[in-house]
């Protein structure tokens, strides 16, 4: 069996992150570089891990997922990207499971293709994720949804995703007791 | 078995430290809570019973804690699990008498209530903890 070691967890980091929510005929007297966010999901599930029905699935993710990708009217093979929360290296993997990027049990199969690398087919974490980048808990899911309006709106630089139109962040709480999935879609 | 005695975290407590480890068993759809609550999360029911459950079990998964609240500091480094009773129902508790080299998942271990023996009062009992069925 393989445990979690240091370079596994994500940093104790301070931080800060804000996001201006407005409606989008409103929003062009802000900026003219605005995206939207078409799904919106959230669930809870019991804080006790051994109530759960699995130590390797987030049922919050799933129930959230499925929320918000009902009500983008997406799939998940119409994301182009993604902000995942890897608090460790195992929720990484069980992100991908649970927000059906893969079949549950191939999230490590997904990491080795390479499709969740820039120029693959679903660029993750390209901010670098909660272990790269830092983990200021209370700001890392704004910072998520920052790295996602960067990419739609062309601006993220050297980590530029090509052609991106339809994002995805998942922030997840209170190890999974609470979790949070928003689509977003470019003004292009 | 009664049904008068409180279904609480404390009454729990109490039955451990006469050795009998105590679920609630919801009167309605028959949901075994272990440790006890006073409402059923599966149909809402606030009627329960006392039910024996046996504490033998396997280990499904576990931790090293090496920085630990101030009480259980003199302990570290110390193993805590998830236990799967043989009724199916999933514990979690402190694992003593076994080498970290000797923690296996799936390993069979059972209830001691030993260290339950505290007299402190409670909340500060010592808990129920774990440990191997044979080495």
């Amino acid at each position: 069996m393989s445990q979690s070691a240091r370079c596994d967890c994500s940093l104790i980091t301070d931080g800060a992150s804000c996001m201006i929510l407005t409606k989008p005929e409103s929003a062009s007297k802000y900026t003219d570089m605005s995206v939207h966010i078409i799904g919106s999901g959230q669930a809870s599930d019991t804080i006790g891990l051994y109530e759960r029905k699995s130590l390797t699935s987030l049922n919050a993710t799933r129930l959230a997922a499925k929320t918000a990708y009902e009500m983008a009217n997406a799939k998940p093979q119409n994301i182009d990207l993604a902000e995942v929360h890897d608090c460790f290296t195992f929720a990484e993997l069980m992100a991908y499971e649970d927000l059906d990027f893969c079949p549950i049990g191939e999230g490590g199969k997904l990491v080795e293709s390479g499709e969740t690398r820039l120029g693959g087919r679903i660029p993750v974490n390209t901010s670098g994720g909660l272990k790269a980048k830092g983990h200021p808990v209370g700001a890392t899911g704004t910072a998520q949804a920052y790295e996602i309006y960067l990419q739609l709106t062309g601006q993220a630089g050297k980590r530029q995703v090509k052609d991106a139109q339809v994002g995805l962040t998942h922030n997840v709480g209170g190890s999974g007791a609470t979790a949070a999935v928003h689509i977003y879609r470019s003004d292009q | 078995m009664s049904t008068k005695e409180p279904f609480t975290i404390e009454q729990f407590y109490k039955f451990l430290k006469q050795q009998k480890l105590m679920a609630g068993k919801c009167l309605k759809c028959g949901k075994i809570h272990l440790p006890p609550r006073p409402l059923c999360d599966n149909c809402f029911s606030q009627e329960f019973e006392w039910v024996s459950v046996s504490g033998r079990g396997k280990l499904l998964t576990y931790t090293i804690i090496s920085v630990a609240p101030q009480q259980f500091q003199p302990l570290t480094p110390y193993a805590v699990g998830i236990v799967q009773l043989e009724n199916g129902l999933k514990i979690p508790g402190m694992i003593q008498g076994v080498t970290q080299e000797q923690l296996k998942i799936d390993m069979e271990l059972t209830l001691d209530f030993g260290s339950c023996s505290s007299t402190q009062a409670w909340p500060q009992w010592t808990r129920y903890c774990f440990k191997p069925l044979t080495l």
